[in-house]
């Protein structure tokens, strides 16, 4: 069992509250996941600037000059924001894919959590209220997020293990269920190069889906496509620049809820997650149906 | 009437109070405020009270109820009605995956949509849909009667007993062993009246019965022994 909310505006006027409305619906699905939790946010889009976030399980040691230091390597300015066990590394986007592989190099136990224009993902072990706080996910802004509560099946329960995980450029995943066939697609997937850190059934769904978006697939093709690749239980949320995805197993036992006004399209493990949002009592509430694929784009 | 805020009284004593209420008590009107769609809510009711529930409510509202009238203003999670003995429940909403499972007895009415596994296991109790069903609703449905007043999803009735299914729309498919059974005079009758007690004008020579071919191994008495 695990808790996911999702939470997409159309009303740029709530933005400001998009960390404090996604924070209450995560704080609610504690009961779903206890073990650990994680949020994806979009942000603001600066021209031509991206950013990395980052985490670290020394981050007083590891973070410390770290922009002097990358900006030295890469040649290119570098500012860096830190939030606890996370920091957000923004700078050129030319210069990004200069900062992560220097980053392997300046400080081995700095692990990428996200990589984009506007992506920023924050998770750690711990009740979903703590790891909140920890991050200050209620003050951050943004167009829309994901977030993810964990009650751990199918791997150990790490940082690294928790939701949401990246799939690609400004895209991530959250998911709630457990996948049967992850050791023989992780299997297959390593052959074909592509890098997996964890033993983490939800990772493998991630890697499978950037590694069909590598291959010209689009997310919703990659979606499409993971009905028939992928075996076991799985409610799945997406986060892309500018939008949000759904889809469920064919089988659809892990609950799923979604509510639509003028405002914003909002996705929970569970009504109660979605309770306190505007104008949810006239809202048109509905269960995605199974082995379908549901898009909201900006 | 008596009025819970469920917010205010807590779900537990929220729901020994309706629990505790005798079957000849003159309370037999109350209303539940603030479910926000909390679980469990109207659960183990044994009195013939009315509750209504003004919103919608989460996992398993009004399971193994006997006698209650349970009204939902909303939709309700899953697991609705879950094994009902007698009574009633009315959804003015959509239920989620497994509305009125394994229930024996009562009438479950969803003014709404059901999803997945509607009926599932049903040893008895009715159950009345004005919308649609999803996939392997009244998977091993035992006795009782499931109505669809609109489509039902794949593998309908899959390994079925004796319950009785009529849907009006269409049926994307059958699971193993249910057919397409003959609407005579009995079951117009039967559907009339269940309709009727739901509150749904649809006419019954618009629905098609289903029902079990009985040709699975179960069925068979040679098979008798492996139980």
């Amino acid at each position: 069992m695990c808790g996911i909310v999702g939470l997409f505006l159309k009303d740029k006027s709530l933005e400001p509250k998009l960390g404090a409305m996604l924070t209450e619906m995560l704080i609610t699905m504690t009961d779903r996941g206890p073990d650990s939790a994680g949020i994806a946010i979009y942000g603001s889009d600066a021209d031509n600037m991206s950013k990395l976030t980052v985490q670290s399980d020394a981050p007083d040691k590891d973070f410390a000059g770290l922009d002097a230091v990358l900006a030295e390597r890469i040649g290119s300015a570098v500012t860096l924001r830190r939030k606890d066990t996370h920091a957000v590394l923004e700078m050129e986007h030319a210069a990004v894919d200069a900062a992560r592989a220097a980053l392997g190099d300046l400080r081995p136990g700095v692990r990428v959590m996200s990589a984009g224009d506007t992506i920023e993902i924050y998770k750690e072990v711990g009740l979903p209220k703590d790891v909140a706080a920890r991050f200050d996910l209620s003050k951050m802004s943004g167009t829309h997020g994901i977030g993810h509560t964990r009650m751990a099946t199918e791997s150990a329960v790490t940082t690294l293990g928790a939701h949401p995980f990246s799939t690609g450029t400004d895209q991530c995943l959250v998911h709630n269920g457990s996948l049967s066939n992850h050791n023989s697609l992780r299997r297959r997937l390593k052959r074909e190069g592509v890098r997996i850190e964890t033993e983490n059934d939800t990772e493998v769904g991630a890697a499978y889906l950037s590694w069909k978006m590598q291959h010209g697939a689009t997310l919703g093709e990659a979606l499409e496509s993971s009905l028939e690749d992928l075996d076991g239980f799985f409610t799945f949320v997406v986060g892309t620049k500018d939008g949000f995805g759904v889809v469920r197993d064919p089988i659809a036992c892990k609950p799923a809820v979604m509510a639509e006004t003028d405002q914003y399209v909002a996705f929970g493990s569970e009504y109660r997650a979605l309770v306190n949002l505007p104008g949810i009592d006239t809202a048109r509430v509905w269960e995605p149906e199974p082995a379908t694929v549901y898009f909201w784009n900006h | 009437m008596q009025t819970i805020n469920l917010e205010a009284e807590g779900l537990r004593s929220m729901n020994a109070v309706l629990q505790a209420q005798a079957k000849d008590t003159n309370q037999t009107s109350w209303e539940i405020e603030n479910p926000k769609g909390s679980h469990a809510i109207a659960v183990g009711l044994d009195a013939p009270i009315d509750v209504t529930v003004k919103g919608s409510t989460g996992y398993y509202c009004a399971g193994m109820n006997k006698q209650a009238t349970i009204h939902i203003k909303g939709s309700a999670g899953p697991g609705v009605a879950e094994n009902m003995m007698s009574g009633t429940v009315i959804v003015d909403g959509d239920a989620s995956q497994y509305a009125g499972a394994t229930g024996r007895g009562g009438l479950l009415v969803i003014k709404g949509n059901a999803s997945s596994r509607c009926g599932i296991s049903m040893k008895g109790i009715d159950i009345v849909v004005h919308g649609n069903i999803g996939h392997m609703s009244a998977f091993m449905a035992q006795s009782g009667n499931l109505v669809v007043c609109g489509d039902a999803g794949d593998a309908l009735g899959d390994s079925i007993y004796e319950a009785r299914l009529f849907v009006r729309g269409s049926v994307k498919s059958l699971g193993a062993d249910c057919v397409e059974k003959e609407m005579r005079p009995e079951h117009i009758q039967i559907l009339r009246d269940l309709l009727d007690k739901a509150g749904c004008d649809a006419k019954p020579e618009e629905f098609r019965r289903y029902g079990s071919a009985r040709q699975l191994y179960t069925f068979k008495i040679d098979n008798a022994g492996s139980y």
